[in-house]
C-alpha cells in the first residue's frame, strides 16, 4: 500500500467519523441531560458527562406526569394508523401492480397530487369538518386523518413490492381454480411480508412524528399524543430541562425501534423504485 | 351491449358470462376503493372547502362570521408586511436547507459507497436522525442552542464568534439559522439514502474500464458518476424543494415564527393564523396563495423537462 493510498483511507475514515459524530451528538446530549441530576445541571452545564448520574427525571416523568398517557395515546394512534394504512395500501397497491384499467392514470395522478400540495392548507377545513362530528379531541379523528395522509405513499411503496413478485405465481393458482383474491391473500401477501413490515414501519414513524394536525385537533390532556403533551409541558414548565429531555428520550424509543426494523429495507426499497422508475 | 362486447373481443369472442366480465372489470376499482374514498373525503373535500374559506369571513370564536366577503382577505394580505417577510424567509429556508442537505447527503453517499469494515453499523447510525420525530428534532436542537443547557453557544463563545453565550433563536437576525441547521441534520439521511441507492445501481465494470483507460478519480466522478446520478439528483432536489418549503414543524417548535415573526415561513404563518388567532378565513387565503405559487413552480419544472427532452 502506498502512502497516498493510506492517506486517502485515513481521510475516508475521518470523514465517516465526523458524520457519525454530527448525527449522534444531539441525541447523545438529550440522553446526557436526561440523566444529569438537577443539582449538577447548572454547575456542570456543558461538561460532556456529569460527575454523577441518576434516573430521577425518568422516575418523575413516569410516576408523576401525564406522559405515560400521552405515550399510550401515541402508541394507539400510530399503531392503528399503521395497520389500517397497510391493509388499504396492500389492496390499492395490488390493483396498481396487477391490473391495467382505464381509471389507473387518474388514480395515480390523484395520489401524486396529494403528495405535492401543502397539508397545512387542510388544518382549518379538517378542523371545521371533524368538530361537529365529535372527532376533534379524539384519537379516532387523528387515526382517520393520518390514515388518509399516509395511504398514497404507502400504496406506491406496496406497489413496488408487488412488482417484484412474478405474475406467474398467481396465474398458476388461478388455473388451479383459485379466485384472484384468494391467490392474492394466500400466495402474494405472504411473499410480500418484508414489504408489509417496511410499510408498517414507515407509516408508524410518520404517524408518531406528526405535529401540526395533532396540535390543532387535540386540546385536552386525555387525548393528547406525545408531541402535544411534550410541547405543552415545554411551554408550561420550561425550566425542568431534565424532565423534558427524559420525556424526549421516551418519545425516541419507539421511533428508533421501528427504524431498526425498516433500516434493512430503506436502500433496498428505494433501489427497486429507482430501477423501475 | 352484447355487440359492443363482441367488437371489443375482436375475432376471439369473449366467452365469459356477463356477470363474470363485470366482476373482472370492476376488480381493480374494488381493490382501490377504500383508499380512494378516504383520500377524497379527508383530503380532496377539505381542500375544496379550504379554497372557499379564502373568500369567506371564518373565525372560530365568532359565531356570526361565515359570510362571503369576496377578495377582502387578499386585499389585507397584499398589505401584510409579515406575509412578505414570510415569503422571503420561505425562499431563504428552502434554498439553504435543500442546498446543504444535498451537498452533505451526496458526500455521505459517496463515503458509504466504498466498502469498509463496519459499514452496516455506520450506515444505521448516520441514517438515524431521519427516524427522529420532527418535533423532537426541533426541541433537541432548540435545547442545544439554549445557553442554559446547550453547549453550542458556549462553543461559539470560546471560538470568539460570540461576545457572550446567548441563544441565536431569540436573535431576530439569526433565528432563521436555528431551524435550518436542525433541518439539515434531520434531512441529510434522506438525500444520502436516495443517492446511495442510485450510486449502487451504477455498473461497476464502467469504473474498471475507465481506470484501465487511465482515468483518475476526479475524471471518473465527472464522466461516470455524475451523469448516472443526474436524473436522481434532479428529481430528488425538485421534490424536496416543494416538501421543505411546506415543512413548518421545526420552525413552529423551535422559534414559533419569532422573535416578532422574523423566522416565519409561509407554511408556519398559515398555521399560526389558524391555530393561534383561529382566523380560518385569512389562513385559507394565505394557503391559496401558497398553493398557486407551488403550482406555478411545478408547471415551470414540467415545461423545463419538456424543453430539455425536446432538445435532445
Amino acid at each position: 500500500m502506498t502512502a497516498k493510498r493510506i492517506a486517502s483511507v485515513v481521510a475516508h475514515r475521518l470523514a465517516i467519523l465526523a458524520y457519525v459524530a454530527f448525527a449522534l451528538f444531539p441525541l447523545y446530549w438529550l440522553l446526557k441531560v436526561s440523566v444529569t441530576p438537577n443539582k449538577l445541571l447548572y454547575s456542570e452545564g456543558i461538561k460532556m458527562w456529569p460527575s454523577r448520574t441518576s434516573f430521577e427525571h425518568f422516575e418523575f416523568v413516569l410516576k408523576h406526569s401525564d406522559f405515560p398517557v400521552f405515550f399510550k395515546n401515541s402508541l394507539i394512534v400510530s399503531g392503528s394508523t399503521a395497520i389500517i394504512v397497510t391493509v388499504l395500501a396492500s389492496l390499492a397497491g395490488y390493483a396498481m401492480s396487477r391490473f391495467d384499467f382505464r381509471g389507473k392514470y387518474w388514480i395515480v395522478t390523484l395520489m401524486l397530487l396529494t403528495q405535492m400540495f401543502p397539508l397545512v392548507m387542510l388544518v382549518a377545513p379538517i378542523f371545521k369538518i371533524l368538530s361537529p362530528l365529535g372527532l376533534t379531541n379524539s384519537l379516532t379523528g387523528l387515526v382517520i386523518v393520518y390514515t388518509a395522509f399516509n395511504v398514497p405513499f404507502a400504496t406506491f411503496l406496496m406497489q413496488s413490492f408487488f412488482d417484484g413478485i412474478p405474475k406467474d405465481l398467481e396465474e398458476a393458482a388461478m388455473i388451479d381454480g383459485a379466485t384472484q383474491f384468494v391467490a392474492f391473500r394466500q400466495i402474494i401477501l405472504p411473499l410480500t411480508l418484508p414489504g408489509i413490515a417496511a410499510t408498517l414501519g414507515f407509516v408508524f414513524t410518520a404517524a408518531w412524528s406528526e405535529l401540526l394536525f395533532s396540535l390543532m385537533l387535540i386540546s385536552g390532556n386525555d387525548a393528547a399524543t406525545f408531541p402535544v403533551g411534550l410541547l405543552s409541558f415545554v411551554s408550561k414548565f420550561s425550566v425542568d430541562f431534565g424532565q423534558m429531555m427524559a420525556a424526549g428520550v421516551m418519545a425516541l424509543i419507539p421511533a428508533c425501534l421501528f427504524f431498526l426494523l425498516i433500516q434493512r429495507y430503506l436502500v433496498q426499497g428505494l433501489t427497486a423504485g429507482a430501477v423501475k422508475g | 351491449m352484447a355487440s359492443l362486447a363482441a367488437r371489443n373481443g375482436g375475432s376471439r369472442r369473449d366467452q365469459r358470462p356477463l356477470k363474470k366480465r363485470l366482476a373482472d372489470a370492476s376488480a381493480p376499482y374494488l381493490y382501490s376503493a377504500p383508499a380512494l374514498i378516504l383520500i377524497v373525503t379527508v383530503m380532496l373535500v377539505p381542500l375544496v372547502l379550504g379554497i372557499s374559506y379564502a373568500f369567506r369571513d371564518i373565525q372560530l370564536l365568532n359565531p356570526f362570521s361565515g359570510g362571503f366577503i369576496g377578495l377582502d382577505h387578499f386585499k389585507t394580505l397584499s398589505q401584510d408586511q409579515n406575509f412578505y417577510r414570510a415569503l422571503k424567509n420561505t425562499l431563504w429556508w428552502t434554498g439553504w436547507s435543500v442546498l446543504l442537505q444535498f451537498v452533505f447527503g451526496l458526500i455521505l453517499a459517496l463515503l458509504l459507497d466504498k466498502p469498509f469494515y463496519g459499514r452496516a453499523i455506520v450506515q444505521a447510525l448516520v441514517f438515524l436522525p431521519w427516524a427522529v420525530p420532527s418535533f423532537l428534532a426541533g426541541l433537541n436542537w432548540a435545547w442545544l442552542f439554549n445557553p442554559v443547557v446547550g453547549p453550542i453557544p458556549h462553543w461559539l463563545f470560546a471560538l470568539g464568534l460570540m461576545s457572550e453565550p446567548y441563544n441565536i433563536l431569540s436573535d431576530p437576525q439569526l433565528s432563521m439559522w436555528g431551524p435550518i441547521i436542525a433541518n439539515v441534520w434531520w434531512g441529510i439521511p434522506f438525500f444520502a439514502i436516495t443517492l446511495l441507492a442510485a450510486l449502487q445501481a451504477i455498473p461497476r465494470d464502467l469504473y474498471e474500464a475507465a481506470s484501465i483507460d487511465g482515468a483518475g478519480p476526479v475524471q471518473r466522478f465527472i464522466s461516470i458518476t455524475l451523469p448516472f446520478l443526474a436524473p436522481t439528483i434532479a428529481i430528488t432536489v425538485l421534490l424536496r424543494t416543494v416538501w421543505i418549503s411546506n415543512f413548518a414543524d421545526l420552525i413552529i417548535v423551535m422559534t414559533n415564527g419569532g422573535p416578532a415573526d422574523r423566522s416565519q415561513i409561509v407554511a408556519s404563518y398559515i398555521f399560526t393564523q389558524a391555530f393561534k388567532r383561529l382566523d380560518f378565513g385569512y389562513a385559507s387565503a394565505i394557503a391559496l396563495v401558497l398553493l398557486v405559487l407551488l403550482i406555478t413552480y411545478s408547471m415551470l419544472i414540467v415545461v423545463l423537462r419538456q424543453w430539455l427532452l425536446s432538445k435532445d
